[in-house]
């Protein structure tokens, strides 16, 4: 722990924690690249925001970046063939995600040629509309590659309309294990100050200020050394703390400005990228190329070969671990299974699901990492009220969701937490508080949704009423007007007998 | 000693008068609180309670004629609810409910006959006479009134299919 | 390992930690008062060992038989987080060191009984278990809780050896008279009550001393080696500065104050300091988790009503000793001081509200 954090600890404001960052040996070696496997898995839903819909047929061939999802709504993404092949089949896969769910897929079998199709390229960028920018970035399927997955356009021209001043760029990478972001800034920092200006043209932005954790020291030399010479991208070491590259904290610590709950960095001016995302927006505009591979770290003890592979979206998760070098001794001592992060990220439930846009780590863990063990009670030690980064109570707000007290622990903060997992990660009692959180906010949309469900078969049943009423009334009608015809027809038969009859009774008479 | 019984007695006097008082000018007329159970409730009126309608559970759960139990398409989330709201404390174990259910219509059984879709209080089945019937899931209350009306057996209760967007992380078990 | 340790249920992240747990940061408070305990095992002879091992091993026996009764599933790993032996010992800390078996016996079944399972088990109580006992053995049992034994290097008489020293443990024996002393505190409030002057009654009274040859507990009588205890506590990061801190400033701001104004009426900050259980409840009570507030704060509150109301008790209350007695009393404002205490959530301002959005960001 450096001296500024000491000192910091001293005066009790050092939120977060510091958990051994194990990113080596992984983050020294250089980054691979995998061959393109036989199948690709590609989910229709790999962002935030509505589900892709798709515009193949199965049997057609596609080529390499051709466009095989379409974005729906709003707020979406598009998804592009990984390479050239057959489209295999549209149907449901296993998810990644813990509950071992399936969601619909595209699945593509490669033809081994992995054919480009035309792309349409730009050579000066900052010639180009903002707008324009904006358009091709959305149609490149660019999503925030940092984890969060939300549609890189719909930022870029939120921000552009919300008038934002500085663009934060996320070289954090605060979570242990990972270092995809470290090895691509070191690789590849000359195209990451590119995107970031291409970034800036398309937002309006008057300056960008890259954040790097002060544990990456290469990083931080390779990037200073390619935004030397432009004034508006600013090169900045930031304390290595665990969640530094949550969205908050890091505009905090770079500008020092707060944002306010229940709103955006727009808000403030400010609008945040990953480095990664950089990237692919650089290439979405000057190669023409959609987003379609991202670098993901294979990480864990359970790990042979621990590093950074360069690997096509939809890839299974099972060959790229065995194209890392596989896991000691075939997985023997395997305990968990992640996709992201030790800290939020997700556990799968096997190997066999695909990396996705948002993937950036697969990690093998053995028991020892992962000090799993029956939670004790709690203790009231405090010390998750110390380490939490947004200054809530966790051991307040898990008390009362244990008791199902939901609309309590959101009076209390539930709805501001980030899910970080700093409170878990130093709970003595070792008290799994994000699955509480978790948890209580699951059950509070599902209650949400359940209520409006009922409002709307409410409704359906007094419509329902309505409709039977009103067909009890016209009928009513109906039956009345037959009556009173059928009566008016008798009474007119009854009258012009009637007359008939006195007729012929005159008639008589006078006769 | 005296003294003491006298202002003890005067006391306890004057209060009552206060109480009595209050009963009369603060008195809740009506309970809003049958409302509240109301809007809880599914809404179908399907009568499975065995009371007219939701309005009539929900007074009776009140007056403590009728058990928090009482509604079946309501499951464990409404008897959690209404457990909260008054207070009360019920044994959810007891409930086998593993979950909402909804009715589907087997295919290859439904002669198209439209009994169903006559008593259903939200029209959630669809369909015309020798036509096969579908039931809308969004719809569906679950009060299963549909199911005896059916001379094929062809409707079934079925528990609704989880999905990825609406599935809940579960709570942690404690040690 | 197989894969058969791979967990079969849904589980969310973190999928590390941070190695911390219920049974090191005991240990580790153990570690810190054993320097004061071996010590007091040296001035007080063997009835003080015996004190101290029956006092433990009654809270631990209680313990297994509350969590028995209670029908706790793991019973094993409740019992060794080591929990229930810190409380024993804390309460052997505050105890006469000749105190007789059975105050060891009942004072463990309130602590760990009354004092802690009733309300629910580990984490559930309001009032420190330790303090609970100590107080309900002080007013139902005066004359032995306030026996004190002047420190066996400092005596005329012969040290009691193993036997003689189980005698007196076991049956009670009146203490020859010859060893029997007052505290600095009880001797102080004795004679202000006969009207005598303070300077005049310290001169003839124990002397104060940093290395403890005076009667006293435990805790009393080896403040030094109870502070650097509190010192490694802090370092190792088990406890903050906040709470400790605050409750000598509580106790020393008023008495320096007092003293100043009336030296013949109040005792000195340093004598304050020095007597009673006050180190042992700064660094060790104060800190409790359980019983205190989470916020650094809402500690720094609780500390220096601890302080003062020790303070108070002292000086004007019928005890001569008030640390256990304002430990509790704060105990039972720990749940309004965490309600007014709370940190600032990141965005909102202090009444929960979230921030203005600047107009011109």
């Amino acid at each position: 722990m450096g001296f500024m954090n000491l000192f910091k600890h001293f005066l009790g404001d050092d939120w977060g924690v510091h958990p051994d960052d194990r990113k080596r040996p992984a983050a020294n070696r250089p980054l691979r690249t995998m061959p393109v496997p036989e199948k690709l898995y590609l989910p229709l839903q790999q962002h935030l925001g509505g589900p892709a819909r798709p515009v193949v047929l199965v049997g057609q061939q596609v080529k390499k970046g051709e466009l095989i999802a379409e974005a729906q709504g709003m707020i979406s993404a598009p998804i592009h063939a990984p390479t050239s092949g057959t489209i295999v089949a549209v149907t449901d896969i296993t998810a990644p995600h813990p509950s071992g769910l399936t969601l619909p897929a595209i699945i593509l079998a490669a033809d081994g040629r992995d054919e480009w199709i035309d792309c349409q390229g730009c050579a000066d960028p900052f010639a180009l509309d903002p707008a324009e920018i904006g358009k091709r970035v959305a149609a490149a399927g660019v999503v925030g590659l940092g984890g969060a997955a939300f549609p890189s356009a719909v930022k870029l021209t939120g921000a552009a309309r919300s008038k934002v001043k500085t663009l934060v760029i996320n070289g954090g990478e605060c979570e242990p294990y990972l270092s995809c972001d470290d090895r691509q800034m070191r690789e590849r920092a000359a195209d990451i100050v590119d995107g970031i200006r291409i970034m800036l043209h398309a937002t309006g932005a008057r300056e960008a200020l890259v954040g790097i954790e002060d544990n990456k020291p290469e990083a931080i030399a390779a990037m200073q050394a390619a935004a030397a010479g432009e004034a508006e991208v600013h090169i900045r070491p930031i304390p290595a703390r665990y969640p530094m590259g949550s969205e908050k904290q890091l505009v905090q610590v770079l500008t020092g400005k707060e944002v306010a709950a229940e709103s955006r960095t727009f808000d403030i001016g400010i609008l945040v990228h990953n480095v990664g995302t950089a990237l692919a927006v650089r290439a979405a505009i000057r190669d023409g190329r959609p987003l379609i591979s991202r670098v993901v770290t294979v990480n864990g003890n359970c790990a042979n070969d621990p590093g950074n592979i360069e690997v096509l979206v939809g890839t299974l998760a099972e060959e790229v671990i065995a194209f890392a070098g596989g896991l000691k001794g075939d997985g023997i001592g395997l305990a968990r299974r992640v996709m992201g992060g030790p800290m939020m990220g997700m556990q799968i439930p096997h190997w066999r699901v695909p990396v996705v846009k948002g993937t950036s780590g697969i990690l093998a863990f053995d028991a020892q990492e992962v000090a799993a063990q029956e939670p004790d009670p709690c203790i009231r030690c405090g010390s998750c009220v110390k380490a939490c980064p947004m200054g809530l109570l966790p051991l307040e707000m898990s008390a009362r969701i244990r008791n199902s007290a939901y609309d309590e622990a959101v009076g209390i903060g539930l709805k501001d937490c980030i899910a970080c997992g700093c409170c878990a990660y130093v709970c003595p009692s070792k008290i799994p508080l994000v699955q509480y959180f978790v948890h209580a906010k699951g059950e509070l949309a599902a209650q949400d949704r359940n209520k409006l469900r009922n409002d709307a078969t409410k409704k359906l049943a007094q419509q329902r009423q309505e409709r039977l009423d009103r067909e009890a009334r016209e009928k009513a009608e109906a039956a009345a007007k037959r009556k009173a015809e059928r009566e008016a027809a008798a009474a007119a038969k009854a009258a012009a007998e009637a007359a008939a009859k006195q007729a012929t009774e005159t008639e008589g008479e006078s006769a | 000693m005296i003294a003491a019984i006298l202002s003890l007695t005067v006391l306890g006097a004057v209060l009552g008068i206060a109480l009595g008082i209050a009963n009369k000018f603060l008195k809740v007329e009506g309970n809003p609180i049958v409302d509240e159970l109301v809007d809880l409730m599914p809404g179908s009126n399907c009568g499975q309670c065995g009371y007219p309608g939701c309005v009539g559970a929900a007074e009776a759960i009140v007056a403590g004629t009728a058990p928090a139990t009482c509604c079946p398409p309501g499951g464990k989330a409404l008897v959690s609810a209404i457990a909260a709201k008054l207070g009360l404390t019920v044994d959810l174990s007891a409930l086998g409910d593993d979950g909402p259910k909804i009715a589907t219509v087997a295919e290859e059984l439904c002669i198209g006959c439209c009994r169903c879709a006559r008593v259903c209080p939200t029209d959630a089945i669809l369909g015309g006479p020798k036509q096969i019937h579908n039931v809308f899931r969004e719809a569906c209350t679950g009060c299963e009134a549909c199911i005896e009306k059916c001379p094929t057996e062809a409707l079934v209760m079925k528990p609704v299919p989880v999905t990825l967007q609406h599935w809940v992380m579960p709570k942690p078990r404690l040690a | 390992m197989t894969p058969a340790t791979l967990t079969a249920q849904t589980v969310a992240s973190p999928h590390a930690h941070g190695g911390n747990s219920v049974s090191r940061t005991m240990f580790r408070v153990q570690l810190a008062l054993l320097p004061a305990t071996l010590y007091g095992f040296w001035l007080y002879g063997w009835p003080a060992f015996f004190l101290w091992a029956l006092t433990i091993l009654s809270c631990v026996a209680f313990e297994v038989l509350s969590l028995k009764l209670m029908g706790t599933p793991r019973i094993k790993g409740t019992l060794f987080d080591g929990s229930a032996m810190l409380t024993g010992w804390l309460l052997a800390m505050t105890l006469p060191p000749w105190a007789p078996w059975w105050v060891a016996v009942v004072g463990g079944f309130i602590a760990i009984v009354i004092g802690k399972q009733v309300f629910g088990g580990l984490g559930q109580n309001v009032f420190n278990p330790a303090m609970v006992a100590r107080v309900a053995l002080l007013v139902s049992f005066p004359l032995p809780l306030t026996l004190w034994v002047a420190p066996l290097p400092m005596s005329t008489l012969p040290t009691p050896d193993f036997v003689s020293s189980l005698r007196i443990f076991l049956t009670s024996l009146p203490v020859p008279d010859a060893m029997t002393s007052a505290t600095l505190l009880g001797h102080a409030k004795t004679e202000l009550a006969r009207g005598i002057d303070l300077a005049t009654a310290l001169h003839a009274g124990p002397d104060l001393s940093w290395i403890g040859m005076r009667a006293g507990s435990f805790g009393e009588s080896a403040a030094v080696l109870i502070l650097c205890g509190g010192l490694y506590l802090l370092i190792t990061r088990v406890i903050t500065w906040h709470a400790p801190l605050a409750v000598l400033a509580g106790v020393a701001i008023p008495a320096a104050i007092a003293h100043a104004v009336d030296p013949g009426r109040f005792l000195s900050a340093e004598a304050h300091l020095l007597s009673g259980a006050l180190m042992l409840g700064a660094f060790f009570i104060a800190t409790d988790y359980v019983t205190s507030p989470n916020t650094t704060t809402g500690q720094i509150i609780f500390g220096l009503g601890i302080g003062l109301l020790t303070w108070v008790i002292r000086s004007f209350g019928g005890y001569p000793e008030g640390v256990a007695f304002a430990v509790l009393l704060m105990n039972a404002m720990t749940p309004v001081i965490d309600r007014f205490c709370k940190p600032r959530i990141l965005g909102r301002d202090r009444k929960g509200k979230p921030l203005d959005i600047p107009e011109n960001a």
